[in-house]
């Protein structure tokens, strides 16, 4: 299986690699919420942490993935296409749409997952932090694919 | 003269033997004439050109006995080591069966849980037929001794089929020890050599193997031919045919030859007759450079299976926090392969690192490396710069790399599913 060149773009020029400190730092820092999660089938991790402003705005994003180039193109993209959105924004992104994005195989869409799963979980751990209260209005999918 | 098959300068580095091989130019050369002059049907008794053909068969017979030290008579040629193994196991166990069809308890069959799928999956299939198997659980190096087969053995065990080396570590089980036991008991003993002959010296007689499966394409033959040596005297071994016909090949393998292929099979075995000996200690001195590098410069660096009973040109190495798949992508300049599940269509990591219980984490993050009678000196120097800027462009990426340095045990953490 070949992959697409915007795959190989995102692996080779990830953006927004890193972390806001280390494990301890960022627990204890409300503004930031962190995600990580694997995917079961393959054993893959990613780490997605968020800066959130007052008002609800990801200010910036950080990604760390142990996963394939997919995954890792996944996790890139998603960082770029949060960076700027609110909250309620950001929950609306799907897989689906990165599957498009970045020309995913059917075999590869469960590591488009856990790039949606990681913004979702991100955020829970931001509003638990932070206090805020859930989105007021539930998030409505862009794209609804099966 | 045929054109020159050698690799085009922008052509990866290809480090997958394991998988398969180049055909040696003059394994094609002598393949050619038999599929225009000498294109003839060996069963063609009465003319010229069935007679070709047939000396042609004969004479790769002969190479390919000579490279294992059997008797020409003594090997069938098939399509590979596939059509070998099931031919072996299926045709021995039909034979050798303690109960007719259709009955239970049909005598019991011993191999290891690391064997290639082409060894397993005619074994299970027996096992739904009345036979009984034990897969044996090999140990962290991955090598099956005689002790364990022993250890394994009923008295209703009618056949043993070990790998003579493994196709995914290298590692050697020891076979002629394996092969003594089995004629002790009176148990009929099949090897899948498919990684090993060619490579490594093979005599049938002194290891005392009963049935022996290899295959044309990792040894620079041609795809889709093969042999599968079945023993004469001491005893002789009898294999009920998988396909009915003609009655070629002995009544065991039914259907007009591949003369061609098995021309090529004969050319083949032949060069690795000759060149086998120096053409190991080459790619020895290569593999353990490649391997004593990447784990100089590279930490948490783990070469899989035993240390040394393993063969020259194979080398299964995880890096530690790094997923293969992903590795692979940053290595595109090398054909190689991994057991990460990522790379799989079932997602699941090798079942053969699993056996050894090395963990999922290395079984992610393993690369399998198999060197051959092309590769270069400078293609190892590449190799190993590519791979360690590959893995340390990934462990920048790598959660489980920060967690190391963080000094976390990553056996620990239960990670979130979704
Ligand atoms: C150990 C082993 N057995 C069997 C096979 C199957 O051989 P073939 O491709 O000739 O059917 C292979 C190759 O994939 C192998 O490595
Ligand atoms: S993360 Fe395993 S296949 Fe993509």
């Amino acid at each position: 299986m070949a992959y697409s060149n915007k795959v190989i773009e995102h692996y080779e020029n990830p953006r927004n690699v890193g972390a806001f400190g280390t494990s301890k730092e960022v627990a204890a820092r409300k503004d930031i919420g962190i995600g990580i999660v694997g995917a079961p089938e393959c054993g893959d991790v990613m780490q997605l942490q968020i800066k959130v402003s007052e008002e609800g705005i990801i200010e910036d994003a950080k990604f760390k993935c142990f996963g394939c180039g997919s995954a890792i193109a996944s996790s890139s993209l998603a960082t770029e296409w949060i960076k700027g959105k609110t909250v309620d924004e950001a929950l609306t992104i799907r897989n689906t749409q990165i599957v498009e994005e970045l020309s995913l195989p059917p075999v590869k869409i469960h590591c488009s997952v856990l790039a949606e799963d990681s913004i979702r979980s991100a955020i829970e751990d931001w509003k638990k932090k932070s206090g805020a209260s859930p989105a007021s209005t539930s998030p409505t999918p862009v794209t609804q694919h099966a | 003269m045929i054109s020159s098959n050698s690799p085009t300068s922008n052509s990866p580095i290809y480090l997958d033997h394991a998988a398969t091989t180049r055909c040696d130019p003059k394994v094609v050369e002598a393949m050619l004439p038999y599929f225009t002059e000498m294109f003839g049907n060996a069963g063609s008794r009465n003319h010229q050109f069935g007679w070709q053909a047939e000396d042609g068969i004969e004479i790769a017979r002969e190479h390919a006995a000579k490279l294992i030290g059997a008797q020409a008579k003594e090997v069938i040629f098939t399509s590979g080591s596939t059509e070998s193994n099931n031919l072996a196991i299926k045709g021995a166990a039909e034979i050798y069966a303690r109960a007719a069809a259709g009955q239970t308890g049909r005598g019991h069959i011993v191999t290891a849980a690391h064997e290639h799928k082409a060894v397993l999956d005619p074994i299970r299939r027996l096992m739904r037929e009345g036979f009984d198997a034990t897969f044996i659980q090999p140990p962290a190096d991955g090598v099956i001794t005689a002790e364990m087969i022993k250890a394994a053995l009923r008295p209703d065990t009618i056949l043993v089929s070990i790998m003579w080396a493994n196709n995914e570590l290298g590692t050697i089980n020891e076979v002629p020890q394996i092969g003594r036991l089995c004629h002790e008991k009176e148990i009929i003993f099949h090897t899948d050599a498919t990684q090993w002959v060619g490579k490594m010296p093979t005599n049938v007689e002194a290891d005392q193997i009963d049935l022996l499966s290899w295959s044309g394409h990792k040894m620079y033959g041609p795809k889709g031919v093969g042999g599968l040596y079945v023993r004469r005297r001491k005893p002789r071994v009898r294999l009920e045919a998988l396909q009915d016909g003609g009655g070629q090949e002995r009544g065991m393998r039914s259907g007009t030859q591949n003369v061609s292929g098995i021309v090529g099979f004969g050319k083949a075995c032949e060069l690795c007759f000759n060149e086998m000996e120096s053409e190991g200690k080459r790619l020895l001195a290569m593999r353990n450079r490649l391997e004593t590098e990447l784990k100089k410069r590279i930490e948490v660096t783990v070469v899989n299976g035993h240390p040394t009973k393993r063969l020259p040109n194979i080398s299964n190495i995880s890096f530690g926090f790094v997923e293969g798949e992903s590795l692979m992508m940053g290595v595109r300049e090398i054909a190689c392969s991994s057991g990460s599940a990522c790379t799989s269509a079932s997602l699941e990591p090798s079942y053969v690192l699993k056996s050894l219980g090395i963990g999922d984490d290395l079984a992610h993050s393993s690369l399998r490396l198999s060197l051959g009678r092309w590769t270069t000196e400078a293609e190892i120097d590449s190799a190993i710069v590519m791979i360690e800027t590959a893995v340390n462009h990934l462990r920048r990426l790598s959660p489980l790399y920060d967690l190391h340095k963080e000094g976390v045990d990553l056996s620990k953490i239960v990670w979130q599913a979704h």
